[in-house]
């Protein structure tokens, strides 16, 4: 069984806006949320900058109750999934409850809610912790929270793969609509690892930069993290069409690849493989690419072997296809980036205008494509990519459609 | 910490970094010549950090920007000495 899959609803929180609109409009707008780190013990950390959601103030949004079971990742995919569904407008009851599930990508999970409970058993010298520290943690409990909210009774689990979580799960909620195993899927990522012992892992990597990500740019400095939600409401085509539902994009083709090489240095060929793959199964000739939303990190090792491989798969067309990182704008929100990221593929999509690479400043010879670089652009896109190349070498790349 | 009283202890952690016995470290080597990689610097640095209770300025985007001097073994050991008369004050 192969069905079309196509994207119903969108939502999300991050840095750039608390919803699609104001996130597109920075887009628009090539505004970089990047700023400084406004985090307990901040002034013990050597990287102090981020994309963190400002003014967030969770007692608005949940009950205390909630907050007991939700850790700050949580509440982010909780906020994107009402944004999406209901945008959307697919109903979840009765029996197209069972023939819905959610699929999300994270790295961290409850992270902030482990540093928080590790401080207070180790600096702090308590005995004891709140009993919900394990469901607030856990790794699933994004997907679970929205499972339980909206009763959706499909199948439902996490993906983690670092910064390619959100591509993989993307990826394998279209496959299970594809396949015939559910009709609906909530799927995207969520992610808050912005807490003391979230950014010194980091900092260990000497990966990180102090003043700002400026990818494909001949000054880059390195990556600087974000954090936030991204959440989608899959369906299969035929039920969508039906109902009369507004479609954003078609998720035509994913490719997933390992490089089986290193654990941090990314190869070409494992991600030229990803994209090739992505293309085929999309049934998308090179040709069809107007735009590649870029893994972008604004590290030397992920901009050049990204260029190179583009490079490879596209040949001559490559100078005139039209790259962007939005990392410059949102951060790197690590599990959840590739489900942000999306919303700048769906806006080339539907609007026809291309996020542009902020903070970019002079050529690189090893990046000498079409970044767009500090101002979006007006172009005509009925087809793109999305690429996530994460350590560990795995890779996942989505191909999308105009409705 | 004079470079004499330094030197030891960045040859002992560059040839465990290299898998190396510590007698086939001399100064002139490159870290190249040594076989060890970007990751390999990274980690080495971090080893140099805890052994001398130093901050190490490298950033590795940009390894030939950084302050920190990492051309040769014999480099490495008069930045650290350097660092740490700066630091220990």
């Amino acid at each position: 069984m192969t069905r079309r899959v196509v994207i119903t609803g969108a939502g999300t929180i991050n840095a750039m806006g608390a919803d699609v609109p104001a996130t597109l409009a920075g887009m628009r707008a090539g505004r970089s949320a990047i700023g400084p780190l406004d985090i307990r013990d901040v002034d013990r950390l050597t990287i102090r900058i981020g994309a963190q959601v400002q003014g967030y103030v969770e007692t608005e949004r949940f009950s205390r109750q909630q907050i007991t079971l939700l850790d700050r990742y949580a509440q982010f995919a909780l906020i994107a999934a009402r944004e999406a569904l209901d945008q959307s407008g697919v109903s979840l009851s009765g029996e197209a409850a069972l023939r819905a599930g959610v699929i999300l990508g994270t790295s961290g999970g409850g992270l902030g809610t482990q540093d928080d409970n590790y401080r207070a058993v180790y600096e702090d010298g308590k005995n004891r912790v709140h009993p919900f520290v394990v469901p607030k943690l856990m790794n699933n409990a994004a997907a679970a929270h929205l499972s339980m909210e909206y009763g959706l009774q499909g199948p439902s689990f996490t993906v983690a793969t670092a910064c390619a979580s959100s591509n993989h799960a993307i990826g394998q909620a279209a496959q299970f609509i594809r396949a015939g195993l559910a009709d609906v899927m909530l799927t995207g990522g969520a992610e808050a690892m912005l807490c003391f012992g979230g950014v010194k892992a980091w900092e260990g990597l000497r990966v990180m930069s102090n003043d700002t990500c400026r990818p494909f740019c001949a000054t880059r400095s390195g990556m600087v993290q974000g954090e936030g939600a991204g959440i989608f409401v899959l369906e299969a085509y035929d039920q969508a069409r039906a109902r009369g539902a507004e479609i954003l994009a078609e998720l035509a083709g994913c490719a997933m690849t390992s490089d089986a090489s290193d654990i941090v240095m990314p190869s070409r060929e494992g991600a030229e493989r990803a994209m090739r793959g992505a293309l085929r199964d999309a049934g998308l000739d090179r040709l069809d690419i107007g735009y590649i939303n870029a893994h972008g990190t604004g590290t030397a090792a992920n901009d050049r072997t990204e260029c190179a491989a583009i490079g490879q798969v596209f040949g001559p067309l490559a100078n005139g296809l039209p790259i962007s990182s939005t990392k410059a704008m949102h951060g790197h929100c690590i599990g959840a980036t590739g489900a942000i990221e999306l919303l700048a593929c769906i806006m080339a999509l539907r609007d026809g205008v291309v996020a542009p690479t902020v903070n970019w400043r002079e050529s690189d010879p090893e990046c000498m494509l079409d970044v767009v670089p500090n101002e979006a652009r007006d172009v005509t896109v009925t087809a793109c990519l999305s690429n996530a190349f994460a350590f560990g070498g795995m890779n996942a790349v989505l191909a999308l459609k105009a409705a | 910490m004079t470079p004499d009283m330094i030197r030891p202890r960045i040859h002992a952690i560059l040839a465990e970094q290299a898998m190396i016995p510590v007698e086939e470290v001399t100064d002139r080597q490159s870290l190249a010549d040594l076989g060890i990689d970007s990751m390999g610097v990274v980690e080495a640095i971090f080893a140099i950090e805890e052994a001398f209770d130093i901050a190490v300025p490298f950033n590795a985007n940009e390894p030939q920007a950084s302050t920190f001097d990492i051309s040769s073994v014999g480099a490495i050991v008069a930045a650290v000495a350097e660092l740490h008369t700066q630091q220990h004050q």
